[in-house]
């Protein structure tokens, strides 16, 4: 028995040495991607299309919040950083002392949409306007040229992305007021808006449709152009980080995540605005 | 079949009935303390009397506020009002079951209430947000149809089968001798309902309203769907809330985990979990406490 187990152990030794034992070479070719819950659902949407294209390469994502994904960057913890921000100077200086030299890839565009019910006459809003809204000083549509009815916000709840985002461009680092009603999803947004003829919400562009109706910013309507050109003030670019310049598995797979064939196609399905 | 034989199998099936009893007192006990380890951290944060007592609930911002006061008062409010609702008519309902309707229409009618327990909650949410929300919004000029009231509604409809049905058992089972005394005695049929059956049956249509209402409390799917989700204080029916488990289901994908905001979620679970032993615990006390022993204690 005792030497069945040496032989078994030798053999196997030998085998993961020579590169023969299965599981040793699946390894090597695990990619690793970490971060920002907002480009969680791109990444792995583009994962999924890439491992099936290249089924030698195993991808594992997780999420955790854009800091944590340049954290990771930084100690080597992640082959990708996923980041709704730009890295911060601190990181930067931080990665440098580390001996990392972190490189921004931008994968795609967040643009984030106020939308009304489409029976109501508003036409445009002005940031101000938005931000009074969403803190619970302008309670009547009236105040905003619209009809004497009284406005119902609409949020999504305050850990998501779309929050995060609203949160630092129209309500300036303020907080929703709390009789704001939180919504689960994009979806549920749209939902809720295109029933209530008083309410107003947010959702990402690709979740327009026809029963919700979109309002201006500053005059400024909400579309990919306006995204791409940096005129539509509520919308942010999305970050890729590596530790270093990227090689091998990881340079290919940014290159598959810009490729406008196939990533950007996939980031169009998931809602954001693709970079080209 | 030898003696010594029958003896061990005995013994054997024993032990594995016993097994099969632990093994859910067991889970029941892992799922506790994973709880509380997930749980008690976020007290590292702030205290237990700023957690239950904070009016704000901004657990993502720079710094964050933990306080779920509105979300327990939301909890509470809609558990109360879904009550209000759902026990006179899930009593009343059991009652004409059990003492009124012929045969046939109780063959007919019993089912149905069972049916309605059936519905997933799910489906129970989307009536409410779809056809109920703006029906009430339009009617009754509403701001929004998202609020208490319409959750309360939509819970209703849930506690509805529980409490009927296990009221209708308690006064099912009350003896007929009772009832024959009392008509024997000369009182009406009404009179034998209100005076002799339903307090010979209170024991069980208490314990069938806490089973209600727990079930109530517990709902996430609804209260996601319908209540609206703004945390704060109500102040009318019809304001929008965020019960408890509205708050975890929503939040919970999106915590960090092991962050500040997991521990508060899972902190939030172990206060609703506590809401929940304390109805089940006062609804195992009634049922004791009021139990009808034979005829003669009444």
């Amino acid at each position: 028995m005792k030497i069945g187990i040496k032989t078994l152990v030798i053999a196997l030794t030998i085998a993961f040495m020579t590169g023969g034992f299965p599981a040793g070479a699946a390894a090597s070719e695990n990619l690793v991607i970490k971060g920002s819950t907002t480009v969680l659902p791109v990444a792995q949407k583009v994962a999924e299309a890439y491992m099936k294209e290249r089924p030698d390469v195993k991808i594992s994502i997780s999420g955790g919040g854009s800091g944590n994904g340049i954290k990771a960057i930084i100690d080597g913890a992640t082959d990708i950083g996923n980041s709704s921000r730009f890295i911060k100077g601190n990181e930067v200086k931080l990665a440098l002392e580390r001996g990392a030299y972190p490189v921004p890839f931008r994968v795609a565009y967040d643009c984030i949409v106020p939308v009304v019910h489409p029976s109501n006459t508003v036409e445009n809003l002005t940031i101000d306007q938005l931000k009074a809204i969403y803190e619970g000083k302008v309670r009547n549509w009236s105040e905003l040229g619209g009809p004497d009815k009284p406005v119902v916000v609409i949020s999504r709840d305050t850990s998501s992305g779309t929050y995060e985002v609203w949160e630092s461009k129209v309500l300036g680092g303020g907080r929703v007021y709390p009789g704001a009603l939180l919504q689960a999803s994009n979806g549920a947004v749209a939902q809720a808006v295109s029933k209530n003829d008083n309410a107003v919400g947010y959702i990402g562009l690709g979740y327009m449709s026809g029963d919700v109706k979109a309002v201006l910013v500053n005059g400024i309507k909400g579309s990919k152009e306006t995204t791409l050109n940096g005129q539509f003030p509520i919308s942010r670019p999305l970050f890729m980080f590596t530790r270093d310049w990227p090689e091998g598995k990881v340079v290919d797979f940014i290159n598959y995540m810009l490729h406008p064939e196939k990533g950007q196609k996939l980031v169009e399905e998931t809602g954001y605005v693709p970079l080209y | 079949m030898t003696g010594a034989n029958r003896g061990s199998t005995e013994k054997i099936m024993r032990r594995f009935f016993f097994g099969v009893a632990t093994a859910s007192i067991a889970l029941l006990t892992m799922i506790m303390v994973f709880l509380f380890t997930e749980g008690m951290p976020i007290f590292e944060q702030v205290s237990v009397g700023d957690f239950i007592f904070g009016k704000y609930w901004y657990p993502t911002s720079d710094p964050p506020d933990f306080g779920i006061f509105a979300l327990i008062v939301a909890s509470l409010a809609v558990t109360g009002v879904s009550a209000a609702m759902a026990i006179p008519l899930g009593v009343m309902t059991a009652i004409y079951l059990a003492e009124l309707a012929s045969r046939r229409v109780a063959g007919i009618l019993k089912p149905a209430v069972e049916l309605l327990a059936a519905l997933p909650s799910v489906v129970i949410g989307f009536f409410g947000m779809v056809l109920v929300a703006p029906f009430l919004q339009r009617v009754f000029d509403m701001p929004t149809g998202l609020n208490l009231f319409n959750a309360s509604l939509m819970l209703a409809f849930m506690s509805i089968p529980t409490i009927c049905s296990i009221s209708e058992d308690a006064i099912y089972s009350v003896p007929n001798a009772l009832r024959e005394g009392s008509l024997a005695l000369g009182a009406t049929q009404w009179e034998t309902i209100i005076r002799v059956v339903l307090p010979a049956s209170i024991s069980g249509i208490a314990t069938a309203v806490i089973l209600g209402m727990s079930r109530a409390i517990g709902e996430t799917m609804v209260v996601l769907m319908v209540a609206g989700g703004a945390a704060m204080v109500p102040g009318s029916l019809f304001d929008p809330v965020r019960p408890m488990p509205a708050s975890i289901a929503a939040e919970m994908a999106e915590a960090p985990f092991r962050g500040d905001h997991y521990y508060a979620l899972f902190a939030t679970g172990i206060v609703l979990f506590l809401f929940t032993l304390f109805f089940n615990i006062v609804a195992d006390f009634i049922a004791h406490r009021y139990r009808q022993v034979g005829e003669a204690s009444l």
